[in-house]
């Protein structure tokens, strides 16, 4: 539980840190370190240099830019349960950081980490791709965006190029009265999800008029639920429904078994997460 | 008598003696960080040294190769087992009489297990050192299965003892056999079965767990050359035994060895053993001249520093058809891992697991526990209990209820019906026992009036017949729980660790202004004891609690004792504090009698001081008899006020309760809620009612996380799962339940407080009240028992395989 030997450095602007990223051996962003520093200490990752980004004042904080809510990489989970317009404007980004680990993890841990980690386990990815975001990179090469349901490849595999940071995620706020859920089914606080279900409907006349479904640990990768989104849309969420999207739900996941579980646990507790965040969302929308 | 005479009340509320609800005095420094724990020590040039650890569970080790890792920098010296065996130190002898290799000598035996000591400037180097050892291995097939460590063809594990036929513990039947512990009467018992009406038979294991305190074990060795000293302070639940070890396997004299255990952050039987990593760190302090520390991290302490229980119990219960039990038969596959480093007396190879007739009138019982060797970590240690007792009381808890469901009657009904009678006490127990005292109806029937059992088992046939309706998807269980213990050991007559006696022992010292200090050798790791050591004094001798220091864990100042597990410091050490404060008073009268011109019996004691009897006016206090003793004593006798005992118990203590809990499960999901805990306990005499509630909420805490998720498991190749907090379950306090606790006192008659010792029961009676909830909660779609640990998927599991689980997943 040491860590080898590395060098430390913090610079001031986006322009020195992919400068540095791009011209140290082995170098890698540092964020809330709070998933990074643990595989360091296990020697899972062993970067020559670290470049912590907590100096860039530009990738902090969170704004509103037309319809679209454009939240700094280096926002903390914790920031997103104080803004007020997270609180409006997309409430499940909260629902979601209030289930990940503890408050002191909160505190440290960024979103941009969060969802640049590529590890299944977080909670952030899934929902990202739930709610469309885009996420907004800059390398050497310059700048470019990538949607978060193209971003994520494999365990630990993203979009990101060698060298890419990534400087803030823009979401399009979904409409007024939309439904939305995050179910969680974990061992105790600070755990890992043993499934997870992200929801974000609109219900038009009772029906489901549109409906985005993620799942998180279920797979080597986040995943976008397609077609379980498509089982309950035009449907009063009744029990065919939700069972026909549980089903869909449950087709495409392939869990591993860990000390959650065995995987036929997982993938049927991650089609109860579904079922359960389907009806919760219901129930919010208006 | 004038108005500023303070009353009787006042005069004992200002001792904050027995019975008083006094604020822990240790709480002032640890809520403030200023605990001195062995991570705080840090001494002039002190080197770190750190372990390489095998990747396999089972391997010969073909080569070692140090040389790339003496040359990173910082790196001083790398011990092997043959650098130990140049000292005679590459095995150490367990406390269960077997012997365990220090470092790797030819075999690794158990994933994780130390192969060489690195020992360099800090922690980082030694680190990077340990990344740089070359270490080749030829792996071996392993064993972990217990139940095939005695096949025919089952892998050799240990080479060095494959062709001995007796163990420290009689003859062995295969080569990873390690003994056979038979008790009781074999052909009554089977007597009693064959005229039986009714029988029942279950396999109840009792899952592998780590004591995981908060802090990991660590020690820091200074040799001194000059002088040939060697000074050890280590997170040591028993420093004296310690340093007699390392006196004798060092061969070092025992005056020139000084144990010091500082403040200790729980221990839970962790930190009762010796670790390979103690000798190499005294090895490296004596071979560099430097002082070297040790700290195990999170991992390594989960991974390799004692296991606990793994116990797989077959239980038979022969009963009448009304209920009354006849026979009680139990054999026990006990797996000790790689070397048989369990923490049992020397006699008791399986501790005092012959309690496992609990609270119940059993006429005839026969157990037989067999040990054996698997590749796994060693140890065996009694996590939060009197040795091997949480395993028995889960085993008889559960049998009893597993009874209970075949008769068809009420499992609290079938307790009181077997329960030993008031007027049993003392009670010879089938296997060898003699209880000291209990009252287990009194308890049983509060703990049901408490809680409104029968109203609880109204609501769960009401939900029931919901869920066979599909009207909920969850399930109610009612877990009851009725546990006697076997605590305080031990006499001598019976109890030793390696041939030492396991008295305890007290040193009072008090000074002329009437305060004083107290030594015991006993050993606290969050217990309490400054706070309670001194309230008996207190009380014994009329002196405020706030007036005596009371120090533990310096084994050159404190008298000799066996230190602190098994529940055994408030019966042994606790039984010596009296003693000694009994001597104490004995002089004090002596001296009070002389001033007050009476003869001794003439006086009687009151609170604080000594009156003669029929003249109240005619008073000596203590504080005035401590500064007499010094500077006027009576003539012709010694000054000073002192007294030392060792103490020897002539009994163990019998603690007991009733547990019930309460627990909603969603079979969807295995998500479990436990609605209510309620504990009572009889700990006998009560020192601090506070003390002992938080003693009890820490002890359900642990027996929650042990019944509901908390395992060291191995997968078929021997890696160890489970090693870090993410997946071993350590609750938080989100998860943990609240407690409600209760009490009734039956004092121990042979103990001269009538104490019993507390720590320890709501480990031993928790675990079966939760096991038995939930094992409740599925009796009726058919379950008769399911395996601990009761998380959420083996919850799930548990309701598929009862067939109530439908749809898409449960097919897959
Ligand atoms: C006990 C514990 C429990 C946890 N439980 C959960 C949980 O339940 N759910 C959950 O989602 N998470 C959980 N986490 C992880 C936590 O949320 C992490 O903080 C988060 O995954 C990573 O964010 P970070 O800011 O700490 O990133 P870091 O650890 O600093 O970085 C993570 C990775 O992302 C890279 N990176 C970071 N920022 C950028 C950037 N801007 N551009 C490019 N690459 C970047 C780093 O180089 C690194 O590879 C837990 C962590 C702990 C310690």
């Amino acid at each position: 539980m040491i860590p080898g030997q590395f060098s430390y450095h913090r610079p001031a602007s986006l322009a020195e840190a992919v400068n540095l990223l791009a011209t140290l051996e082995d170098a890698r962003p540092l964020a809330g370190g709070h998933s990074l520093i643990p595989m360091m200490k296990l020697r899972l990752a062993t970067p020559e240099n670290l470049i912590d980004l907590h100096g860039i004042d530009a990738l902090k904080g969170v704004r509103r830019d037309g319809g679209n809510i454009i939240i700094g990489a280096m926002t903390t989970q914790h920031e997103l349960l104080a803004s007020d317009i997270i609180a409006t404007a997309l409430p499940v980004l909260q629902e979601t950081s209030l289930v990940i680990a503890d408050p002191q993890v909160r505190y440290m841990g960024t979103v941009g980490g969060n969802v640049a980690n590529g590890d299944p386990g977080n909670d952030m990815p899934a929902l990202m791709m739930t709610l469309g975001a885009i996420y907004n990179v800059e390398g050497k090469g310059g700048a470019r965006s990538i949607a978060a349901t193209d971003f994520y490849q494999g365990a630990y595999f993203t979009a990101l190029e060698p060298g890419e940071i990534l400087t803030s995620i823009s979401i399009a706020a979904p409409p007024a009265g939309h439904g939305y859920a995050y179910e969680k089914l974990k061992r105790k606080i600070g755990d890992y999800a043993t499934a997870a279900a992200a929801v974000v409907l609109t219900m038009s006349g009772g029906k489901v008029a549109t409906c985005r479904i993620g799942l998180t640990n279920l797979s080597e990768t986040a995943l976008l639920a397609v077609a379980a989104a498509q089982a309950v849309i035009g449907t009063s969420l009744d029990d065919a429904a939700l069972k026909a999207a549980a089903a869909a739900a449950e087709a495409i996941m392939s869990p591993a078994g860990d000390g959650r579980g065995p995987p036929e646990y997982r993938r049927y507790v991650g089609g109860v997460m579904v079922t359960r965040a389907l009806q919760r969302a219901a129930q919010r929308a208006k | 008598m004038n108005d500023m005479t303070p009353t009787r009340e006042e005069r004992e509320a200002r001792l904050e003696g027995m019975g008083c609800k006094r604020k822990r005095v240790e709480d002032v420094r640890f809520t403030q960080g200023k605990g001195n724990y062995v991570d705080d020590v840090k001494l002039p040039g002190m080197l770190h040294g750190d372990f390489v650890r095998s990747p396999h569970a089972h391997a010969r080790v073909k080569s070692i190769n140090t040389e790339k890792a003496l040359k990173v920098p910082g790196v001083l010296a790398v011990l092997t087992a043959e650098t130990l065996k140049t000292v005679n130190l590459a095995w150490m002898p367990t406390l269960a009489g077997d012997v365990q290799m220090v470092l790797a000598d030819g075999k690794v035996l158990f994933q994780n297990q130390e192969v060489a000591f690195v020992v360099a400037t800090d922690r980082y180097a030694a680190d990077d050192g340990i990344n740089a050892v070359e270490v080749e291995y030829e792996a071996l097939p392993p064993l972990i299965d217990p139940f095939k460590a005695m096949d025919a063809d089952a892998p050799v594990l240990r080479e060095d003892i494959k062709d001995k036929k007796d163990g420290a513990h009689g003859p062995r039947k295969h080569h990873n056999h390690i003994f056979e512990w038979t008790v009781g009467d074999k052909d009554l018992t089977d007597a009693a079965f064959n005229k039986a009406d009714v029988k029942i038979k279950e396999l109840i294991s009792y899952q592998r767990v780590h004591p995981s305190p908060l802090e990991t074990c660590q020690c820091v060795c200074s040799f001194d050359k000059i002088t040939g000293e060697l000074t050890i302070y280590g997170t040591f639940q028993a420093p004296h035994v310690i340093r007699t070890v390392v006196a004798l396997i060092a061969k070092l004299p025992e005056q020139k060895i000084h144990v010091i255990s500082p403040d200790i952050g729980g221990g839970f039987g962790n930190k009762v053993g010796a670790y390979p990593g103690y000798i190499c760190a005294a090895v490296a302090t004596i071979v560099t001249g430097k002082p070297v520390k040790w700290v195990e991290d999170r991992m390594e302490n989960l991974t390799t520093t004692s296991f606990a229980r793994d116990y797989h119990m077959t239980a038979e219960i022969a009963a009448t058809k009304d209920g009354k039990v006849t026979g009680l038969r139990v054999h026990v596959l006990a797996d000790h891992g790689a070397f048989d480093a369990c923490a049992d007396p020397s006699k008791w190879p399986a501790g005092f697991f012959n309690i496992v007739t609990g609270s119940y009138d059993f006429p005839v019982s026969h157990l037989a526990v067999d040990g054996v060797y698997t590749n796994k970590a060693p140890g065996g240690v009694a996590y939060r209990c009197s040795f091997r007792v949480t395993e028995a009381a889960y085993c008889i808890e559960r049998a009893m209820d597993i009874l209970a469901q075949k008769l068809g009657m009420d499992p609290a009904e079938l307790r009181l019906k077997n329960f030993i009678r008031p007027e049993q006490f003392p009670y010879h127990s089938a296997l060898g026992w003699e209880y000291d005292s209990g009252d287990y109806h009194t308890a049983m029937k509060k703990a049901m009036e408490t809680t409104r059992y029968s109203e609880l088992r109204q609501e769960q046939a009401a939900k029931r017949a919901a869920f066979k309706r599909g009207e909920t998807r969850e399930i109610m269980g009612i877990g009851v729980s009725f546990f006697t213990e076997i605590v305080g050991a031990g006499p001598s007559k019976n109890c030793d660790i390696l041939g030492i006696a396991m008295f305890d022992s007290c040193e009072i010292r008090m000074h002329p202004t009437g305060a004083g200090v107290a030594r015991m050798g006993s050993k606290s790791q969050g217990q309490g004891h400054e706070t309670t050591w001194a309230q008996i004094i207190a009380t014994e001798i009329g002196i405020p609690a706030d007036n005596i220091k009371v120090e533990e864990g310096n084994t050159d100042t404190a008298p000799y004792g066996l230190g602190t597990y098994g529940s055994r410091s408030t019966p042994v050490a606790g039984a010596a504090i009296a003693m000694a404060a009994r001597k104490i008073r004995a002089k004090a009268q002596m001296i009070a009698a002389y001033k007050l011109e009476v003869h001794e019996d003439d006086l009687e004691w009151d609170i604080d001081g000594f009156r003669v009897k029929g003249l109240p006016e005619k008073f000596l206090g203590m504080k005035d008899i401590c500064w007499i003793a010094y500077n006027t004593p009576p003539p012709g006798m010694e000054p000073g006020l002192e007294a030392v005992s060792y103490y020897d118990p002539p009994n163990m203590t019998y603690p007991f309760g009733a547990y019930i809990c309460v627990m909603d499960i969603d079979v969807d999901t295995g998500v479990y809620k436990v609605r209510r805990f309620y504990a009572l306990d009889d700990c006998g005499t009560r020192i601090n009612p506070m003390i002992i509630e938080g003693q009890v909420h820490g002890g359900l805490t642990e027996a929650f996380a042990i019944a509901m998720g908390q395992e060291i498991h191995y997968d078929k190749e021997g890696n160890v799962l489970g090693g870090s907090f993410m997946d071993f379950f350590l609750p938080t306090a989100y998860e943990t339940p609240h407690w409600e606790t209760d009490f009734t006192v039956t004092p121990s008659p042979h103990h001269p407080i009538g104490a019993k010792g507390v720590g320890e029961s709501p480990n031993v009676g928790g675990v079966p009240a939760f096991s038995n909830a939930v094992n409740d909660a599925f009796s009726f779609l058919g379950a008769t028992h399911i395996q601990m640990p009761h998380d959420h998927w083996r919850n799930w599991k548990a309701a598929r395989d009862l067939g109530v689980i439908k749809g898409a997943g449960a097919a897959a």
